[in-house]
């Protein structure tokens, strides 16, 4: 069976430092695989590579069997990658509800006919999914900018659910969050996993213990690991490299 | 609700021309031309979010591709607008490809570059455009339903100023409430995210500056239709720097606030001018006190304190 996602020998070279070396990573679908590593050592510029905000300067990336090397950001969402950023990124200025509307109207905007008579009510319909499974719905009318942190985590989940992903790639989500708010993030997440394959970038350990089936270790631009969460534990190279023992 | 807001407003200015004083009713006339530049500029400047120096240059194109056909080429009225339209069209689809890859101050620095090479060609080829003296058009009327309507009458040129407003406003009005134009406002508040959402930003961007230019082209053509005159003052800076300045006192990234900010700036600069040769200092003080003390505008304030539905 094909990968969903197949990176082939992917390299980023910024100047003179090379941010991503020779990367395969193959991802099959339905998995959560988280990818760790300690800070530098290019796992954002790898999503990055497959989100298609950056552009490889070697190497290849295939989704679902298909060769996206040459696809722009915009027509890889269409095709199902989609992408939360680690810094969040909402529109501030916008309220909630329009901070989902505009993830939603995307996949109704099809023909021309949709620009001038857009169904609103089956965007109305997918924005309130989005809303209810992150439970945010109830702030619907705020604006975005009068959230708490955790909730502007959420909302920005609420975007790319609303997108509808094949592919969900969370950089960080649990950053900055309390310890009550990531026993709900770890909730949600493995309710998208039930729809969506899911590679989540993660720091926090016990975060990546709870979701992943396979964990992928990044060290200098080049994967140093691959295995079962238990596995990557007992992990010598790994140990040196990211956990300093 | 707020399509009823905007009718009563376009309904209120058709029923002032019935008790206007004659000089007022000229001056709105004039005031409701600019208004639609103004509303052609806040599309781009208060919904995309790009700030722009080089506006003249579409509404001289308008200006232009109106008056040189007419002039020249012994066409109609209609067809002298439709031609200006055109001209204007062509002008922002190239200026927009030109600045695709541009934001922020580069943005504004390659239009007024753009703008000024603009302007100095109408000067350069003086001998066809008049060059700043400019020439006249004579004799303009509208065949309409078999009769004919001179555009030099004041009853003529309200209403065809009105027509040429409304549409404007409306047509903003129409692209603000659509997915484009929420996809608009998400450009000018974070264009990298908009791109992460699967918008395609180059092509929306290059949408926004076109039918920006595209309105002003219309409200030059309309310019020159109604007033008669062609010259390349309406081609300098003064021009580009004025709807910036009625879409800011107005309120930018509002429908109403391009109308209410001509409105106010237009009457200022005329009690200024029958004052002081130097009205152009007033004009700068009321940036400058819009800027420091009414950022969001006339209408924009409005908007914040009493009326978050406004859009």
């Amino acid at each position: 069976m094909t990968a969903l996602l197949e990176t082939k020998a992917i390299s980023k070279r910024f100047g003179g430092l090379e941010a991503v070396s020779g990367v395969d990573l193959r991802l099959e679908r339905g998995e959560v695989r988280a990818l760790i590593g300690p800070n530098g050592a290019g796992k954002t510029t790898l999503v990055s590579l497959i989100s298609g905000r950056l552009s490889p300067t070697s190497g290849r990336v295939l989704f679902a069997g298909r060769d996206v090397t040459s696809l722009r950001a915009w027509d890889r969402v269409g095709l199902g990658i989609v992408y939360t950023f680690q810094v969040t990124s909402i529109y501030r200025g916008f309220s909630v509800y329009d901070n989902v509307a505009l993830a939603a109207q995307r996949r109704r905007l099809r023909a021309l006919a949709d620009w001038i008579a857009l169904d609103r009510q089956a965007v109305a319909r997918d924005v309130e999914a989005a809303l209810a499974t992150v439970g945010l719905w109830a702030l619907r009318d705020q604006p975005a900018r009068a959230l708490a942190y955790g909730h502007q985590r959420l909302l920005e989940v609420a975007m790319a659910l609303a997108l509808r992903p094949e592919l969900l790639i969370l950089d960080e989500p649990s950053q900055g969050l309390a310890a009550a708010e990531i026993d709900g993030l770890c909730g949600l997440v493995r309710d998208i996993a039930r729809a969506a394959t899911v590679l989540v970038i993660e720091h926090n350990m016990a975060v990546v213990l709870e979701l992943a089936g396979r964990v992928t270790v990044m060290d200098q631009g080049r994967i140093i690991a691959e295995g079962t969460p238990r596995e990557i534990e007992a992990h010598a190279e790994v140990q040196k490299a990211y956990l300093g023992r | 609700m707020t399509l009823g807001l905007h009718l009563g407003v376009l309904a209120l200015l058709g029923g002032l021309q019935l008790v206007l004083p004659p000089f007022h009713h000229g001056m709105l006339a004039r005031i409701m031309v600019l208004a639609a530049y103004a509303a052609g500029y806040n599309l781009l400047l208060g919904y995309a979010g790009l700030m722009s120096l080089g506006h003249a240059m579409f509404f001289a194109a308008g200006m232009y591709g109106t008056g040189l056909t007419i002039h020249y080429l012994g066409v109609g009225v209609i067809t002298g607008f439709l031609l200006g339209v055109v001209a204007g069209l062509a002008v922002a689809a190239a200026v927009g490809l030109i600045t695709l890859r541009t934001a922020g101050p580069a943005f504004l620095i390659v239009t007024m570059m753009l703008a000024q090479a603009f302007y100095l060609a109408t000067l350069y080829f003086n001998e066809i455009t008049g060059g700043d003296q400019g020439f006249i058009l004579s004799g303009l009327h509208l065949d309409l339903a078999g009769r004919r309507l001179p555009l030099a009458d004041p009853a003529v040129k309200y209403n065809v100023a009105l027509v040429v407003f409304a549409a404007c406003l409306l047509l903003n009005f129409w692209i603000v409430r659509s997915p484009a134009g929420r996809i608009l406002l998400a450009l000018r508040e974070n264009e990298e995210r908009t791109r992460l959402l699967g918008y395609n930003t180059p092509r929306y961007r290059l949408f926004a500056v076109t039918v920006s230019g595209l309105v002003a082209a219309v409200a030059g053509s309309a310019y020159t239709l109604l007033f008669s005159y062609v010259g390349s003052t309406f081609a300098g800076i003064l021009y580009s720097i004025y709807p910036l300045l009625w879409a800011l006192l107005g309120g930018a990234g509002t429908i109403l606030g391009p109308l209410v900010g001509t409105l106010v700036m237009t009457y200022l600069v005329d009690v200024a001018s029958s004052l002081t040769t130097g009205y152009l200092i007033v004009v700068g003080a009321t940036l400058v006190v819009t800027i420091l003390w009414v950022p969001a505008g006339i209408v924009g304030g409005i908007r914040a304190r009493w009326a978050p539905w406004l859009p």
